[in-house]
């Protein structure tokens, strides 16, 4: 009984990386917006939604206590929003600019989540956050399967949706500036205009993640949003495949796996001193095998990236010709 | 206001502009904006660190020289660190970088430089526990020199050898073969190679002068603040926006982009308080985005 309540548990949690993997995957998999603040939006939606629906608190803005589909939905909303701006202020520029304003983000957050207390509850965070079927509580196996069902009824339909939107005229465009800008500016489509609005939903699909985490765990502080969850969700796209709905969920399922099976196994190897340590080299581990994929197979498991082959004939590499002088 | 702010800022100033010399110069050359240049930095600091304690073990205890907090020991030190930094960059690219350039997708060597900055900071997280040291736990005596500001012969030295190196660097890239190269890869890569510069050693200087300018920057911040795993991550954030306020490519846009940056900073814990420091790079660089984004010296993208 044990092991089937800590499945439900690891599958939730899977799932709910799976909504950001899934938001990186329309931002990065089909637009080539390159996003290394994610967990930035996952805050916030995870502190908009809390503020929205915790009851109200002293010494602290907010607590509305609004309902949870509330919370969901305002998560998104600002969340999206914030991604719309910072498109609106870096995607004319070079893509390297976009990846540096989305790392400012995620120091910002952090920042403001850690310093504005009377806004977010500063390093301590917020507690009491409405869980879902808080009443089903005192038995776990349950309360983990009734989440577990929530999630995952709220999962198909966002996959659902991208999946409709990846295939609609709209994810078409986004592919065709992905794969050959100058021709699909030259058939009249604004670049700028369908990069905003792509980078502005992948935000909004991160806010809804760090929403439902907020809701399931019912306590969120600033040490759960540090960029190694920017680092993981980016592993578990580049495994899945990035481009792949299906392989961003399977992914981020199976680098959850990996994660959470390493870290049992130098919980159990390693004494309490030493843990810390451990859990440094297994973040090593994960760094290599993020470049180890990078170079050997870059598409992942269910990758599809034919992406820019004729742009990269045109402009010899700096690479290729450095062998060839020394 | 007090005008302390202004050492502060300069100090921290030094720190960032010589970061940023090396985020600015792999952009223009290599063409991707790296995000394993903080961690060089840590890393140059704690091979200082190693290379100290060695010469401690050898010699016993050096007399540090004249004011200062530290003596000969840490100055070999940071030499034979400039270099291991810089050999360090170019291992890294060697295995990870040139390969995914020769693939010719840019924004994957972005990716693959997050991916090593986070291995080679855990790295160093286990290897050294996340514990800070300092190079000496000594306290010096700030001298008044007027209008209320104190400075430390620290502070005054390290000032001096940031000058030094600026002025180095751009010596090295304005007036010898090796720098006019540069910046001919940097302005028009395909004309380059046309007139036959050797990319591969172009490359190669690129990294080494970033590798030991970072080195340099990690151990001011270790001689002035503390020696941590995180030190140089911290610092990724205000080194870009310094290299994009300054223009990317111009060295001398990067130091004066640094200054500014730490000048801010440093006026901003004085009227907002220090937690908020780190805002202050974001909120510049979100300026220079929306007003300028060539910078300060920058020339149009080609």
């Amino acid at each position: 009984m044990d092991i089937l309540g800590y499945g439900a548990f690891f599958l939730t949690t899977a799932l709910i990386f799976s909504f950001i993997t899934l938001g990186l995957n329309l931002q990065w998999g089909l637009t080539g917006l390159f996003n290394v603040g994610l967990a930035g939006f996952v805050a916030i939606g995870a502190y908009t939604s809390a503020l929205l629906t915790t009851p109200d608190a002293a010494g602290r803005f907010g607590g509305f206590d609004l309902p949870i589909a509330v919370g969901w939905l305002g998560g998104m909303i600002v969340a999206g929003l914030a991604a719309a701006i910072i498109g609106v202020a870096t995607l004319r520029l070079k893509s390297d600019y976009l990846a540096i304003t989305t790392f400012g983000v995620a120091v910002v957050v952090q920042l403001v989540a850690l310093n504005a207390q009377s806004l977010t509850g500063g390093p301590f965070g917020i507690g009491f956050i409405p869980r879902p079927f808080a009443s089903l509580a005192e038995t776990p196996l349950l309360f983990n399967f009734a989440n577990l069902g929530v999630v995952a009824i709220v999962m198909l339909v966002v996959y659902l949706a991208l999946e409709h939107l990846s295939h609609s005229p709209w994810g078409r465009v986004l592919k065709a500036l992905r794969e050959d800008e100058r021709a699909a500016v030259s058939l009249g489509k604004s670049a700028r205009f369908y990069r905003v609005q792509a980078f502005a939903v992948g935000g909004a699909i991160m806010g809804l993640a760090g929403a439902l985490q907020a809701h399931f765990v019912g306590f969120i502080a600033p040490d759960n949003y540090v960029p190694i969850l920017t680092f993981q969700v980016w592993v578990m796209l580049i495994v899945g495949g990035s481009g792949s709905n299906k392989g961003a969920v399977v992914g981020s399922i199976l680098v959850w796996a990996i994660w959470a099976g390493s870290g049992a196994l130098t919980s159990a190897l390693f004494s309490p001193e030493q843990q810390a340590r451990a859990a440094s080299l297994q973040i090593v581990a994960i760094g290599v095998m993020l470049c180890v994929i990078l170079l050997v197979r870059p598409g992942g498991l269910f990758g599809d990236m034919p992406r820019r082959r004729r742009a990269a004939a045109q402009q010899p590499s700096l690479a290729a010709d450095e062998s060839g002088v020394s | 206001m007090n005008l302390q702010f202004i050492v502060d800022g300069l100090l921290t100033g030094s720190m960032i502009g010589l970061g940023a010399i090396g985020v600015t110069l792999t952009y223009s050359i290599l063409r991707f904006s790296n995000f394993a240049h903080g961690d060089f930095m840590a890393w140059g600091t704690y091979a200082t660190l190693a290379v100290v304690s060695a010469i401690g073990a050898i010699f016993g205890k050096v007399a540090p020289i004249g004011p200062l907090s530290f003596g000969w020991p840490l100055i070999v030190a940071v030499i034979i660190a400039m270099g291991f930094t810089g050999l360090l960059a170019l291992a890294l690219d060697k295995v990870l970088f040139s390969r995914l350039r020769s693939k010719g997708q840019s924004i994957i060597v972005v990716m693959a430089s997050f991916g090593a900055s986070m291995a080679l900071r855990s790295l160093l997280e286990f290897l050294f526990t996340s514990r800070p040291t300092y190079f000496s736990r000594a306290i010096q005596i700030a001298m008044p020199v007027g209008f209320g500001i104190r400075i430390t012969p620290d502070q005054i030295v390290l000032l001096i050898v940031t000058a030094l190196l600026v002025l180095g660097v751009h010596l090295l890239i304005t007036k010898t073969q090796t720098g006019r190269s540069m910046q001919a890869l940097s302005q028009n890569p395909a004309l380059a190679r046309v007139v036959g510069i050797d990319v591969a050693k172009v490359v190669r200087v690129t990294w080494l002068i970033g590798g030991g300018l970072a080195c340099v920057a990690g151990v001011m911040i270790g001689i002035l603040v503390q020696i941590r795993p995180l030190m140089g991550f911290d610092m990724l954030l205000p080194m870009f926006a310094a290299a994009i306020l300054g223009g990317i490519g111009s060295v001398p846009g990067a130091v004066l982009g640094g200054l500014i940056i730490g000048l801010a900073e440093a006026g901003a814990v004085q009227l907002i308080g220090a937690e908020w420091r780190a805002a202050v790079s974001f909120i510049i660089l979100m300026a220079v985005l929306f007003i300028r984004p060539i910078g300060l010296f920058g020339v149009k993208e080609r």
